[in-house]
């Protein structure tokens, strides 16, 4: 298996950051496996962690008294989970599920903190990123808030 | 490459007066979603209806009313005339309640198609949203039909849950033919594999040369926009993304000006247009 530094350097969320900056978050991650249906987290969980997904899908679930589980987004490979870690109250809002087999880099949340405390052009790196993907989240959630393949549109 | 190169992109002159209908009997009536059927009619003359993908006819369900409905059939099969009708008024109400063997009334086939043709020796990527999947529908059989003509070939589909989807049972035969086809949908239940999110999302997993693209939207004009623009930040040029766009229409062949768009009528101008000369009047509604 390949050392988890190096997993996070060839991951497209880190690309174009310094190896050096990407190696100084190795001592805070670690490689996981899950299996189809089992949870990466639950809702009202700490957020003690985030998740890099090398491989497989992750669904974002929120269950609904009279619909039952419905998910609201996927998260693909090349794509990261969650951003709860990094915002007080440091806890999930969804279930995240794998679809099917899902591989992924779990990053420690307060370990991770701490070392954008440490070092702000760390920090200021991975923010960029993190708002780049909450950006594109929001973005799409307005869309999908229009509902524009709702009656009123033919299309 | 200007639209009008395309020679596929005129309309092949309707037989006889373009303002008659032509009956036309159900043959056949597939259930596609809770409020969209799909609807095989053969003409009563026996004469087949020769149309580019992207034309649409003027439908008519009698006694009741006329609306332009895209086809949504193969265009190899001039014999059965195909559409693809989603219940949201009266007309298409009606439409959607017929049964084998029912008589309707057609005209056309009009408009100017997507010119899929111009894409080979290419890269084709066809973004649909919702029952913007049926005029799209001819398209991919006519890429099918000559496929070695293509490159890359993508279909980016989006609906609102996975039961609003279109053509499901085709889907994995075009995948099996050679196309690359993503399918994403707004919200769905646990019982679904598949993507959650907006079609854009899609654009990402196609793999094409943007120089050498075709692009060819269909879907509500807010998705259209949204779709049309990720194809030109990926670097398709304007003048190489289509989109089909719909506006009440009466005629069908340019003489009321009903569908108006600033200079353009959209049923014999369009409905399919170049991003470069139409982009800026998608948020425009009716003039
Ligand atoms: C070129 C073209 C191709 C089309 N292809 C198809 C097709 O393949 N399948 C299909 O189901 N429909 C298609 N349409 C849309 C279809 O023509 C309309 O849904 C139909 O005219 C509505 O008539 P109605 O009497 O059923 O509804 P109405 O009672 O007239 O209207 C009901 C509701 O639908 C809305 N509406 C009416 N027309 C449109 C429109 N064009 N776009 C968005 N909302 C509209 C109205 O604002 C109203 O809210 C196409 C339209 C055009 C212009």
């Amino acid at each position: 298996m390949r050392p988890v530094g190096e997993l996070l350097v060839g991951h497209p969320f880190f690309a174009g950051l310094d190896e050096e900056i990407i190696r100084e978050l190795e001592g805070c991650a670690r490689n996981v496996h899950v299996h189809a249906g089992e949870h990466l987290f639950r809702e009202g969980e700490d957020a003690d962690s985030f998740f890099v997904v090398r491989k497989g899908r992750v669904a974002l679930d929120v269950h609904m008294p009279d619909r039952g589980h419905m998910v609201i987004a996927t998260v693909e490979a090349g794509d990261v989970v969650g951003w709860s870690w990094f915002v007080p109250p440091y806890r999930w809002f969804f279930d995240a599920r794998a679809v099917g087999e899902v591989s992924a880099v779990s990053v420690d949340a307060t370990c991770l903190r701490d070392k954008c405390e440490a070092d702000p052009a760390l920090g200021y790196a991975l923010m960029q990123r993190v708002a780049q993907v909450m950006y594109q989240r929001l973005q799409a959630t307005r869309v999908r808030l229009l509902d524009v393949y709702g009656a009123d549109h033919a299309g | 490459m200007p639209a009008e190169s395309g020679t596929t992109l005129l309309p092949p002159a309707p037989a006889g007066d373009p303002m008659v209908p032509r009956p036309v009997r159900v043959e056949s009536v597939r259930r596609e979603t809770r409020d969209t059927v799909t609807m095989d009619l053969r003409a009563l003359d026996g004469e087949g209806l020769v149309f580019a993908p992207g034309q649409f006819t003027m439908l008519q369900a009698f006694g009741v009313g006329e609306v332009p409905i895209s086809i949504s059939g193969d265009p190899a099969r001039p014999d059965l005339l195909t559409h693809t009708v989603r219940d949201v008024g009266g007309v298409t109400g009606s439409l959607c309640r017929v049964e084998p063997g029912d008589l309707l009334g057609v005209r056309g086939a009009f408009g100017r198609g997507w010119g899929v043709e111009d894409g080979r020796g290419g890269d084709v990527v066809v973004v649909a949203g919702g029952i913007g999947l049926a005029p799209l529908r001819p398209v991919v059989l006519a890429v099918l039909a000559e496929r070695a003509a293509y490159g890359r070939v993508s279909v980016l589909y989006g609906a609102r849950s996975p039961a609003e989807m279109l053509f499901t049972d085709e889907l994995d035969t075009w995948t099996a033919a050679g196309l690359d086809v993503h399918v994403i949908v707004d919200v769905a239940d646990r019982s679904w594999t598949g993507r959650v999110g907006v079609v854009t999302e899609l654009l990402p997993d196609a793999a094409f040369d943007p120089d050498r693209t075709l692009g060819l939207v269909c879907g509500p004009e807010l998705m259209m926009r949204y779709a049309a623009a990720a194809l030109t930040d990926r670097g398709v040029e304007p003048g190489r993304v289509r989109v089909s766009v719909e506006r009440n229409m009466r005629c069908g062949i340019g003489l009321c000006g009903h569908c108006q768009l600033r200079g353009h009528l959209v049923c014999v101008d369009g409905p399919v247009f170049e991003l470069d000369r139409i982009g800026p009047l998608l948020t425009v509604r009716e003039l």
